[in-house]
């Protein structure tokens, strides 16, 4: 019976199978990560103060930081999340000066002088939560809520930008945030709510 | 007030409140809740893994000199100076693990991805730059990839798993060969990873010679019996702490070899270590749905009546641990089939090994009969939807166990009222609307009504509040909310008054997050508790659903002259073994339910969707979905209507957009990151309309529960291939449906 394996036609996969095949496998592959790595050895510190959720914070940090590692493992403010640390998914997004930036993808150095907001600091106190926090409340706009953070700080954009007048644009611009658990219909609706009271830039 | 009546639905029948999440404001606030949040004594080291890049071989050695002179490294180790660990063991041999390859055991090489040293580092820069300054040399070997390539090893189920029976009902053959109208069809599945958003992660630290493990978590108290046997420990000085997990879809369910990386460095260094897992590193340390080949004949009358299904099933798998799904007898349970064989397979090569993912066996199995339906179907020129209702089964017709309760044609007539399919033109391309093609499919979605041992602590404070504590999770269901107002409504008392505690390993034992079971398992030990508490304070159900069931509570509390009232729940599913609970208090896995010898026990739902496909460029658009489901009482009409939501949408992806891509010479996933690995983004996403349908089952568990974290995936990859065809008049029998398989 096992000989009834089926048997199918060309697939992505199969033709993938011929494409990569034809290329050599040079052994200098196999150490690839040896490889990729940049010449630079040594580490850089350097002072900076920056500004976030409105308090300046003096740091010494390595030069190659980003801003995400940085918030998270010397500001000890762990809102902002990293789902792939290579500007893939939105969770670690945040706000320069206003616009929303992917904070894996920002060296911590290059943001000094600048005002940076993360989900930590958008609410008043604990109680008055931000009107778009307040709507992916009301609208289940989350399940695991790992993505919400970003999900959170992009919608504020979204909208500041202008492009939360109609659900298509804003199904677009929320793509750049991604949400395993799939509550996107339920983002759109909260960013719909919110919108009127965030109003545009 | 805005009006969110679409995300919170008002309850129907045997329904609880839509109230928002426990959490929810955590979740909106940046809280710290995810387990690589938490606080920990002391300053972190950073750990990174390095991972092979052969997928068979021998690691023939290490060049660490460059490595090293990366400022600030602080160790590095490899399988030549791993210190001594447990022996481990997968769940296909009784253990907790993802592999029974133990973590750094050797130079052998047996899948891509195997971790190969670690590198610790005082900074997460330097971490990852000594990490990649390590050079490892390899004597590669030719890997066997997937299922057509060389060398792989195919066999009957049978042979791997002694407690395997292939399914045999009758003469399929013979039934068959007389069918007027039949199907014989092959269909395949690709590889998919669950990439939840939260990484694989885990902080260690110690703590006078006890071990404390941040790590999100599906199942705690596994999690901290298989480490401390890994850790050669005493159970109790581990602690697991996971309070709410970023996503898991079964993917943190079994141990990952990264644990005890942790735990060594942390051990080593004396200080608090955090390893995280790249994205990358994510496809190939915690498993993945395997590929899986379908070969379906399906036969019925000259008046529609399923006359035989033969289904055969090959999925892909591990050498070195053959983790499957199986799964084929619950298909034969789904229709009135007049006869079945069926026969699973598994293929074995030098792969990571497979694991649990969001409807491990229902997603590719289903499919595969629910595409053989639709085809039968059109076949025998009958409406693929009174094609289901006229084989409908109040049995499993295998072995005549009945269903406690099956709603499924409630379902279809719900969602074809709100669909409009009466509307539909049964002409293959027969609906266009300019440049597009519209089709119409559905397809049935069904998932088996699971439970396991639980226990639960209750508190009752003579403020009037309550205390839950359970070791269950919350991987974004709501677990943390239904337990609230399960023992709201067992005791009396509003939910907001009720704290709940889960995700730790010190609190009592809950079941796996896993197999849908949590609502159901735990709501019953909740119960449980809650009626023991309430029999010690001389009280009865009565007096709990009284309006003054708060003043009630506070007078036998004080009556009782106790600073407090607790009691610990535990209960058992009917059919566990008469030691469940004993082996819930080890650590140990107890699953019961599904297609059982007396009772069939099944969620179902009816999935109807739209696609329009462009006729110049083939673009794929869904623009509306529609969903009925029926799973027993529903809890909460808010999370319920997200998970079904969720559910669909991912049961969409899954059949349009997912797959890894592997290279055949070298047996390397090709797009393991999350940009060319495809998941749906917000502008793929249609109007997704959830329906539930009331259904009360009163012989399942004490409030009549069934899961519906798997349910509402299943069954969409069919009904989206079916839209397919009836637009084009092509079927595509192999996902996902990529624009090259439609031109
Ligand atoms: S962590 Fe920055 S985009 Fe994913
Ligand atoms: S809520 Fe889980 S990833 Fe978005």
């Amino acid at each position: 019976m096992t000989d009834h394996k089926p048997h199918r036609g060309p697939t992505r996969r199969t033709v993938l199978k011929g494409g990569v095949a034809a290329g050599a496998a040079p052994l200098a592959f196999q150490a690839a990560q040896a490889q990729d790595a940049p010449a630079a050895p040594n580490v850089q510190k350097r002072d900076v103060t920056l500004t976030v959720n409105g308090q300046d914070r003096a740091l010494n940090i390595d030069t190659r930081a980003s801003l995400l590692d940085t918030l998270r493992n010397d500001l000890e403010l762990t809102g902002s999340k990293k789902g792939c640390d290579h500007g893939q998914c939105g969770a670690c997004t945040v706000h320069v000066n206003g616009e929303r930036v992917l904070s894996c993808l920002t060296l911590a150095a290059t943001v000094e002088g600048k005002a940076i907001t993360t989900i930590e600091g958008l609410a008043d106190g604990d109680d008055a939560l931000h009107p778009m926090q307040q709507a992916f409340v009301d609208n289940d706009a989350f399940q695991c809520g790992y993505c919400t953070p970003g999900q959170i700080m992009s919608a504020i954009a979204c909208v500041r930008e202008g492009h939360a007048d109609t659900d298509a644009e804003i199904r677009e611009y929320m793509s750049g945030n991604l949400c395993r658990c799939a509550a996107y219909p339920n983002i759109v609706a909260a960013v719909k709510q919110a919108a009127p009271k965030v109003g545009r830039a | 007030m805005a009006d969110n009546s679409k995300a919170a639905p008002a309850p129907k029948e045997n329904m609880g409140q839509p109230i928002a999440r426990y959490e929810a404001r955590q979740k909106v606030m940046g809280g710290k809740i995810y387990s690589s949040d938490l606080p920990v004594p002391g300053k972190k080291a950073y750990a990174w893994m390095v991972t092979s890049t052969i997928a068979k071989g021998r690691v023939t050695g290490i060049d660490e000199t460059a490595a090293k002179a990366v400022p600030g490294v602080l160790m590095i180790m490899t399988h030549k100076n791993r210190p001594a660990l447990g022996d481990i063991a997968s769940f296909l041999k009784g253990g907790m693990f993802v592999t029974d390859n133990n973590t750094l055991s050797g130079p052998t090489i047996e899948h891509e991805g195997q971790p190969v040293a670690m590198v610790v580092a005082e900074t997460f820069e330097g971490a990852r730059e000594a990490a990649h300054k390590l050079k490892v040399g390899y004597a590669a070997e030719s890997p066997s990839a997937t299922f057509e390539s060389p060398g792989v090893t195919t066999r009957p189920m049978g042979e791997i798993n002694p407690r395997y029976k292939p399914v045999k009902f009758k003469d399929a053959a013979a039934a068959l060969a007389g069918s007027a109208h039949r199907v014989d069809a092959e269909y395949s599945t690709p590889i998919q990873h669950h990439n939840s958003m939260e990484l694989y992660s885990t902080t260690a630290y110690w703590d006078d010679g006890k071990l404390v493990l941040h790590e999100p978590s599906q199942f705690v108290w596994g999690l901290r019996k298989g480490a401390a046997a890994q850790m050669k420990m005493d159970e109790d000085n581990v602690r697991v702490k996971s309070p709410f997990v970023g996503g898991a879809f079964g993917g943190k369910g079994a141990i990952t070899v990264r644990t005890a990386l942790a735990a060594l460095a942390a051990r080593q260094l004396k200080r608090p270590v955090e390893l995280v897992a790249t994205r990358a590193q994510g496809f190939t340390i915690s498993g993945n749905r395997q590929e899986t080949q379908h070969k379906i004949s399906l036969g019925c009358d000259a008046q529609g009546k399923l006359t035989g299904y033969d289904h055969s099933m090959w999925e892909f798998t591990s050498r070195v641990t053959p983790y499957n799904n199986g799964g084929l007898d619950n298909c034969a349970a789904m229709y009135d089939f007049g006869a079945v064989s069926g026969q699973n397979y598994i293929v074995q090569g030098d792969r990571n090994v497979p694991n649990f993912m969001r409807s491990p066996a229902e997603v590719p199995n289903i499919y595969a009969l629910e595409s053989a339906m639709n085809e039968l179907a059109a076949a025998a020129n009958i409406d693929p939807v009174a094609f289901r209702k006229m084989n409908d089964t109040r049995v499993n017709v295998t072995n005549g166990a009945p269903y406690t309760s099956r709603s499924v044609n409630a379902c279809w007539d719900a969602a074809a009222a709100s669909f409009g399919w009466d509307k539909r033109n049964p002409e293959p391309g027969s609906m266009r609307d300019g440049d597009w093609l519209i089709g119409w499919g559905c397809a049935m979605a069904t998932y088996p009504t699971q439970m396991a041992p639980s226990a639960a602590k209750i508190v009752l404070r003579k403020n009037g509040t309550a205390l839950i504590e359970v070791a269950a999770h919350d991987v974004g269901t709501g677990c943390y909310t239904i337990a609230a107002q399960a023992a709201g409504e067992r005791l009396g008392i509003d939910p907001s008054r009720i704290t709940v505690q889960m995700g730790d390993s010190r609190l009592p034992p809950g079941p796996i997050s896993g197999g849908s079971i949590s609502t159901a398992s735990v709501t019953s030990a909740i119960c449980d508790g809650c009626d023991r508490l309430l029999t010690s304070l001389g009280l009865t159900a009565d007096d709990a659903k009284a309006s003054d069931s708060a003043d009630r509570l506070a007078a036998a509390l004080a009556r009782s002259g106790r600073p407090v009232a607790e009691a610990t729940g535990a209960w058992a599913p009917i059919g566990a073994p008469d030691d469940a609970i004993d082996r819930l208090y080890d650590g140990g896995l107890v699953f019961v339910g599904g297609a059982g010898e007396k009772r069939t026990m099944f969620a179902f739902g009816a999935e109807m969707v739209e696609v329009r496909i462009n006729a110049r460029t083939r673009e794929i658009r869904v623009p509306r979905m529609v969903g009925a489901f029926a799973a027993g009482r529903i809890m909460n009409p808010r999370t319920a209507h997200s998970q079904y939501m969720g559910g669909m949408i991912w049961g969409m992806a899954s059949a349009l957009l997912e797959a890894t891509e592997i290279d055949h010479k070298r047996a390397r996933y090709t797009n393991d990151n999350i940009a060319e690995y495809h998941l749906a983004v917000n502008a793929d996403i249609p109007d997704v309309d959830v329906i539930m349908v009331p259904e009360v089952d009163d012989e399942i568990n004490i409030l009549g529960v069934k899961g519906i974290g798997e349910l509402s995936n299943v069954g969409t990859a069919a009904a989206i291939t079916d839209a397919v065809w009836h637009a084009t008049g092509k079927r595509v029998r192999d996902l996902p449906v990529t624009i090259d398989k439609i031109i």
